[in-house]
C-alpha cells in the first residue's frame, strides 16, 4: 500500500511562506482562504526562549474524522495513496467535516463546498512534488511514500527523532516534523 | 514542554472552529422536541384510551402529531438554512453512510414524517375530515387496536432513533472534547421526552393528564440532572483536553449560562414548582412547562456554542 506523507524538517524552515503562497497560486484558492499555512510557537520564558515553525496543512489522517461524518461520501480517501479529497459536487456544505477536523484543516469555499489541501493530487499524479514542497527555498519539505522503507520520507523519519500535531487526536496524522 | 505562545498564519472564516450557528441549536432543539412527543403518543396510543378512562386523551390525539409536524419540519428548514452548497442537498438521498451520524439522520427524518402523517390521517381534524372524505373513511382503522398499537411502535422507535441520533451527531465528531462523551446521546434523548411532556402538559385539557404528566416530566427532569452530573464528572476526570473542554462549563464562559439558565431555570425550577404541584401544594400553572421549553433550547444552544470552543490544544 502507498501511504503518502510529508517530513518537514523544523530545524530548517525559516517561515518565509513561500509553500503558502504556492499553494495559493496553485490551487487558485479564493481570497482570504489558504489550504496550508505557518505556526509559530515559542516556548520558555525571556530571556531563555525557543522558538519552533511549522508549515501546516491537512495532515491526511490514517482515520479521518472528517471522511467518516460526511453524510453524502463527499469527503472520501483517494484509492492511491490514501490522499483524503472532497468531491465538491457531492458536498452539501454541511460543515460537519469542518467542526470535526483536529487541525481545523478545512474552510467553506465561498461557492459552498468544503475545501482544503490535496497534497495537490493533481501534480502527484503527474510524478511532481506537491507545489508547497517543490518551491520550498531551504529543502526543509519531503514527500513520498510512508509505507516504503527505501524512501526519502521512510529514512528521514528513521534517522531523526520526529513528531506530529495533536497525534492524542487519534487521527493518525501523516505530516511529520523532524525537531 | 507546552509552548506558551501560538501563533498561526491560518486566517480563514472558520478558523477559529465555529463553523456552525443557531441553525444548529434550533434543529437540535426541535428534533429532541419532535422526538419526545413521538415517544409519548406512542406509548399512550399503545395503551389505548382504557388506561385513562377518558375519551379526548391529548396525547394520543393527532393535535400533537400536527405539532411534531411542525416542530420537526422548521427544524428542517433551520437545518436547510445552514447549509452552505444548498442545490446540493439531495446527495443526502442517494447514499448511505453507515459510519455518518448525520446520513442516519437524514434518513431517520425520512421515517418521521409518516409516523407523523398516518398519526394525523387516523384521527384528522374535524375541519380536514369535513372537506376530505377518504379520510373520514381512513379514520376507521384507528378503531382497529392492531393498527393503534402498530402505530404506537412505530412512534416510539421513530422518537428514540431521532432523540439519540441529535446526540451521538455531536459526540461523533471527535475533535471536539466536549462533545465526546456518549452520554450526550441519552442525555439530549431525556431533554427531548421531558421538554415533549412539558408541551402535552400545557395542551392537555384534562386535568388527570396533566397531573400525570408533571409526574412523568419530574422524573425526566430528574434523570436528565444525574445525566449532566455524569457527563460533567466524565469529562473533567480524563485527559487534560477534556478536562479543559469541562471547565468552558466549570469555570469558564459558558458557566453562567450553562448553570443559571440550563440548570437552575430550566430545570431545578420547574421540578421544584411540578412537585409542589403534583403534592397539591400550589395550583397548576403553565409556568413549569415553559421553563422546561427554555431550557430545553438553551441546553442545545450551550452545547453546539462550547463544544465547538472546545479543541485539541497545542498550547
Amino acid at each position: 500500500m502507498t501511504r503518502l506523507g510529508m517530513v518537514i524538517d523544523t530545524r530548517r524552515c525559516v517561515g518565509c511562506q513561500d509553500c503558502v503562497v504556492a499553494c495559493k497560486t496553485e490551487n487558485r484558492t479564493p481570497e482570504g482562504y489558504n489550504r496550508d499555512w505557518i505556526t509559530y510557537a515559542t516556548k520558555g520564558r525571556f530571556p531563555t526562549l525557543s522558538m519552533t515553525i511549522q508549515s501546516e496543512r491537512c495532515n491526511h489522517c490514517d482515520d479521518p474524522p472528517c471522511v467518516s461524518c460526511c453524510p453524502t461520501g463527499a469527503s472520501h480517501v483517494h484509492p492511491w495513496g490514501g490522499v483524503v479529497l472532497i468531491d465538491h459536487d457531492a458536498c452539501i456544505g454541511c460543515k460537519a467535516c469542518v467542526v470535526s477536523c483536529p487541525y481545523d484543516a478545512r474552510y467553506i469555499h465561498p461557492d459552498g463546498y468544503a475545501d482544503k489541501c490535496t497534497f495537490c493530487i493533481h501534480r502527484v499524479e503527474r510524478g511532481q512534488d506537491p507545489a508547497c514542497v517543490s518551491v520550498c527555498p531551504t529543502h526543509c519539505m519531503h514527500f513520498g511514500d510512508l509505507d516504503d522503507p527505501e524512501s526519502e520520507v521512510s529514512r528521514l523519519l528513521a534517522s531523526r527523532p520526529h513528531h506530529a500535531n495533536l497525534p492524542e487526536a487519534g487521527t493518525g496524522p501523516r505530516i511529520f516534523y523532524l525537531d | 514542554m507546552s509552548p506558551s505562545e501560538f501563533v498561526s498564519t491560518s486566517h480563514h472564516p472558520l478558523a477559529d472552529g465555529h463553523a456552525w450557528g443557531w441553525e444548529i441549536a434550533v434543529y437540535l432543539f426541535l428534533g429532541g422536541f419532535t422526538a419526545g412527543l413521538l415517544v409519548l403518543s406512542g406509548l399512550a396510543r399503545r395503551r389505548g384510551p382504557r388506561a385513562t378512562g377518558e375519551p379526548g386523551f391529548a396525547l394520543a390525539s393527532s393535535g400533537l402529531s400536527i405539532v411534531g409536524l411542525g416542530a420537526i419540519s422548521l427544524g428542517m428548514l433551520a437545518l436547510f438554512l445552514d447549509l452552505a452548497h444548498k442545490p446540493f442537498v439531495w446527495r443526502l438521498y442517494v447514499t448511505m453512510e453507515p459510519r455518518s451520524p448525520m446520513s442516519w439522520g437524514a434518513w431517520i427524518l425520512l421515517l418521521v414524517y409518516p409516523v407523523l402523517l398516518t398519526g394525523i390521517a387516523l384521527d384528522p381534524p374535524r375541519a380536514l375530515r369535513d372537506r376530505v372524505p377518504a379520510l373520514a373513511r381512513l379514520a376507521r382503522y384507528a378503531e382497529d387496536e392492531r393498527v393503534r398499537r402498530g402505530l404506537g411502535l412505530a412512534s416510539i422507535a421513530a422518537g428514540l432513533a431521532l432523540g439519540v441520533y441529535t446526540g451521538i451527531l455531536l459526540s461523533a465528531l471527535g475533535a471536539r472534547p466536549l462533545w465526546s462523551s456518549g452520554l450526550l446521546g441519552p442525555l439530549f434523548l431525556v431533554s427531548g421526552l421531558s421538554t415533549g411532556a412539558a408541551f402535552a402538559h400545557m395542551a392537555s385539557p384534562l386535568a388527570e393528564e396533566r397531573h400525570r404528566l408533571a409526574r412523568l416530566d419530574n422524573l425526566l427532569i430528574a434523570v436528565e440532572l444525574a445525566l449532566i452530573a455524569l457527563y460533567l464528572i466524565g469529562l473533567a476526570s480524563s485527559t487534560e483536553a477534556h478536562a479543559e473542554a469541562a471547565k468552558l462549563l466549570l469555570g469558564g464562559p459558558y458557566t453562567a449560562v450553562f448553570w443559571v439558565v440550563v440548570v437552575g431555570v430550566g430545570l431545578v425550577a420547574p421540578l421544584a414548582i411540578q412537585a409542589l404541584t403534583v403534592a397539591g401544594r400550589i395550583a397548576p400553572t403553565h409556568v413549569a412547562p415553559v421553563l422546561v421549553l427554555i431550557g430545553g433550547i438553551v441546553l442545545r444552544f450551550v452545547l453546539v456554542f462550547a463544544g465547538q470552543a472546545s479543541h485539541w490544544s497545542r498550547l
